[in-house]
């Protein structure tokens, strides 16, 4: 192709060929630049207008990934935050695999970032060595002496809008390791005033969630679940539904699990189940109480423990003149995300299919419906839409709520799209859980208040056990997710022996934002408390000095030290209380100061939250504060007063009344500080919310009172 | 049953049952999908219009109810001076995560400083109290409806 120097007849000829400057991996690995219709997967297109779209492999659930990889790829080229735009990259392991997760794509385990954040550069890198190239080939010039600056080729005696060399840029060769700028020439990474991409549509109303999918001619499909985890469907009645105006029919599905309800609109199925009547065969379903459940934990803590997770000996509990003990206990949870879950089916004119999802894995239910339909992978597309929460439960290893809804479309004619939505009651009761976990820890200090032996023991259910994430997660027996945050602690603790024993499966349980750090932080930090106290030493002083020499512990040691100075440790208002946490998750540092008013027999009042947290190179400053507010106050208001019970086998609470979000007036104020960091970026969707339950323990223990048996407010504590 | 309702200023005929929620018919029938369901018994939000200039939990409202109204959705809010003030905020502060409560959130913030247009912080505690946030962005909604208050009074 010659180029066009002529502004409007290279226009022409781009539309006439459809030109996008496409970057993106080959399946070989290599970067490559080519056109759209090309196959090649693309992580950068470039219209002619110069419009860049970044095309985001991770779901966007508010942690901020669109943005935060459209800063990548605008900072490499050199344009502007409102020169780019995005969307959700199609279901692809080859092209779009996490990198943290191998040959699969999903967002998980705070990665999105630090998994993406060479390869994106990389991306944005390519793109804008081949427009300049392309500029350099229709200027005569260097190209060492253009650079592209807000979304203009710059030379010495020209400049032109990157759009006007898309089309040569096209049929060049991208440089396999295109030079990535330096830190010293970011503008956007690390700005604190880049904004979100999604502010505006999500204030407006435009923004398109999963829920929000009206196909031409759907149904809406509502489940009629068991009662209990393990139920069948036995038999229904449906002439009362019948009675409702826009039922259409009930079916069991296939697998017996459900009936489905399908119906003109949502209303109507809400109603339709409603008039349902089933017969259920329960004699394969959870029966027990969740207090047997507890009981089973408990005293799993007390007998001989299953798994030696660190292979050493026992804790020299002996060599210890004071020991302090004390048994910890955390309940089901659910994650309850704003959005009820649900997704989309509709026949394509090819014979295959597409899912519309709020696709947090999108492998996952790309190889499940690909088995339910016996179609190849390629005849099945997930287009991924916004997603409204998650905390992990858009992530399941079965991929349920999918699955679902493919069952509920197998057995219809397949002429109408079918939406499966959920209510939040089927939410609250529909099992994937926090699972329940106890920690019995027992620390014996020296005369001089040094830990001299710690013997940590762990009782729940593995979440990842059973499930093909198993490998993964699961080595000798030990699921890492079970003892994280405690086996791998950066404090130097001296007898250290930590034991694990796996209890039977009592509902089906889940990762909920931070998995094993939701229990595990709080177990360590409420007793490293617990033991300064003892110790008589200051909390922050103690920590401190368990912190010995490397890496991990002089990053953890200066959050703590900058969460302390910030919030006035020590020197709290009269009649406030401090309580401090510092832990370590998915690669990322976080201390929390939580100030409190009033105590636990009087009422306690969260009044402020200090946090510091060290994440590595800070990308979108303002997204790390706002993931940092958010996970303390996920972390808070499940742990002041939220938890999932069965009575016989059957889920108590049912909605937000039962279980209670938390609200605006909970928490004064949240202040972040951000340590500047020249590290490889890290995760921050999921280390704010460990250290906040523990950090709010130790502020009510300082007034008096030691709150072990979560939630909060089943341990004595009232809130104000 | 066939009823005529007036949102955003525009009328429109709709056939639904009597004890239809209003929310169902904004989303379903006039496929106004600004207007979230989060929990459909009035719990958490997401759910609020104006009716009258007044918020309402559209999941709890009926439709035989609000026939004759003046029904607002997130759609148009932005066209009176305190939704474009909060707006505005909104997008300065970013105060936005997943964004599915947002939209009741703003009709809400909305709400109050109709009513009250520089709200001390328990009054606007005690207004959003029914608002939830599962992302908990309540910190920035709080200073989004400050800054709104600051827009509106300029």
């Amino acid at each position: 192709m010659t180029l066009n120097t002529s502004r409007r007849g290279f226009l022409k000829g781009a539309a006439a060929a459809g030109a996008f400057l496409v970057i993106g991996l080959k399946p070989d690995g290599v970067l490559a630049a080519g056109d759209a219709g090309a196959q090649i997967n693309p992580f950068v297109k470039i219209g002619p207008d110069g419009k860049v779209i970044a095309i985001i492999k991770h779901f966007e659930k508010g942690q901020g990934p669109a943005t935060g990889l459209s800063t990548l790829i605008a900072e490499e080229i050199g344009i502007r935050m409102d020169q780019i735009d995005y969307e959700f990259a199609p279901s692809n392991a080859q092209l779009y695999a996490n990198l943290a997760f191998g040959q699969f794509q999903g967002t998980g385990g705070s990665t999105a970032m630090a998994n993406s954040f060479m390869q994106y550069r990389s991306a944005g890198a390519a793109a804008r060595a081949v427009l300049i190239e392309a500029a350099a080939q229709a200027w005569g010039d260097d190209p060492a002496s253009l650079d592209i600056v807000d979304g203009e080729v710059v030379g010495a005696s020209n400049a032109a809008p990157i759009g006007e060399f898309v089309a040569a840029a096209t049929q060049l060769d991208a440089p396999a390791e295109p030079p990535l700028k330096s830190p010293d020439q970011w503008r956007l990474i690390g700005n604190p005033d880049v904004r979100r991409l999604d502010s505006a549509i999500k204030g407006n109303g435009t923004a398109m969630f999963a829920m929000d999918v009206h196909l031409p001619n759907q149904m809406i499909a509502m489940l009629a679940r068991p009662p209990q985890t393990g139920g069948l469907v036995s038999s229904f009645d449906d002439s009362d539904a019948k009675e409702v105006k826009g039922f259409i029919r009930a079916a069991t599905l296939p697998n017996k699990a459900a009936v489905a309800v399908y119906a003109e609109n949502t209303w109507a199925a809400m109603q339709a189940r409603e008039a349902l009547s089933v017969e259920w065969d329960l004699s394969n379903a959870e029966t027990r109480d969740s207090s047997q459940i507890k009981d089973e934990i408990l005293a799993a803590l007390d007998a001989e423990e299953e798994f030696n997770v660190l292979k050493n000996d026992p804790a020299p509990m002996d060599q210890a003149t004071k020991i302090v003990e004390q048994t910890f206990y955390f309940p089901l949870l659910a994650h309850a995300p704003m959005e009820p879950l649900n997704c989309t089916i509709e026949a394509n004119e090819d014979g295959g299919i597409t899912l519309h999802d709020g696709a947090q894995f999108p492998t996952g239910p790309h190889m499940a419906l690909a088995q339910i339909f016996e179609l190849p992978m390629d005849k099945v597309r997930i287009n991924t839409m916004l997603a409204g929460g998650s905390f992990g439960r858009r992530a399941t290893p079965t991929a349920d709520y999918q699955v679902e809804a493919a069952l509920a479309f197998v057995i219809t004619d397949r002429t109408r799209p079918v939406k499966l939505v959920w209510s939040r009651e089927d939410d609250v009761r529909g099992g994937y859980y926090r699972p329940a976990f106890g920690h019995k820890v027992r620390v014996g200090l020296s005369d001089d208040g040094e830990i001299v032996a710690w013997d940590h023991r762990i009782a729940g259910q593995s979440i990842m056990k059973g499930t093909a994430f198993e490998d993964f997660s699961v080595h000798d027996g030990v699921d890492h997710s079970s003892v994280e945050g405690v086996s791998d602690t950066p404090y130097s603790i001296p007898g250290f022996h930590v034991g694990l024993t796996d209890t039977k499966k009592a509902t089906s349980t889940l990762w909920w934002r931070s998995v094993g750090h939701t229990h595990t932080a709080y177990a360590m930090e409420v007793m490293m408390d617990m033991a300064a106290r003892a110790a008589g030493r200051d909390p922050v002083e103690f920590r401190l000095a368990h912190l010995g020499d490397g890496k991990d512990q002089s990053r953890k040691a200066e959050v703590l030290k900058l969460a302390a100075e910030k919030a006035g440790w020590g020197n709290a208002p009269d009649g406030r209380t401090q309580g401090i946490a510092v832990h370590k998750s998915f690669g990322s540092f976080v201390a929390e100061v939580v100030e409190i008013s009033g105590d636990a027999a009087s009422g306690v009042k969260i009044e402020k939250v200090t946090c510091a947290v060290d994440c590595g190179i800070a990308v979108n400053p303002d997204v790390i504060k706002a993931q940092i507010e958010g996970g303390v106050g996920y972390g808070l208001g499940h742990a002041m007063r939220d938890e999932i019970t069965l009575t016989g086998g059957v889920v108590d609470q049912s909605n937000f009344p039962d279980y209670e979000p938390l609200r605006i007036g909970d928490i004064g104020a949240i202040e972040t500080h951000i340590v500047p960091s020249a590290e490889p970026p890290t995760g921050i969707g999921e280390p704010g919310t460990p250290p906040a339950p523990p950090a709010l323990a130790n502020a009510i223990a300082a007034a008096g009172t030691v709150v072990a048996f979560l939630p909060m407010v089943n341990d004595g504590v009232e809130f104000v | 049953m066939s009823l005529t309702l007036k949102l955003n200023g525009v009328d429109h005929t709709v056939e639904a049952e009597p004890g239809t929620p209003l929310l169902w018919v904004i989303r379903d029938e006039l496929k106004m999908t600004g207007t979230k369901f989060g929990c459909g018994v009035a719990s958490c939000g997401s759910c609020t219009v104006h009716v009258d200039g007044e918020p309402m939990r559209s999941c709890q409202t009926y439709i035989e109810d609000v026939e004759g109204a003046e029904i607002t959705t997130i759609e148009a809010i932005g066209e009176t001076k305190e939704g474009a003030a909060v707006q505005q905020a909104w997008q300065e502060l970013d105060v936005v995560q997943c964004g599915y409560c947002q939209s009741g959130q703003i009709m809400s913030a909305v709400g109050l400083l109709t009513e009250n247009p520089n709200p001390s912080v328990a009054e606007i505690h005690d207004y959003m109290n029914g608002n939830a946030c599962r992302c908990a962005t309540y910190q920035r909604i709080r200073a989004g409806i400050q800054r709104a208050s600051e827009i509106l009074e300029a």
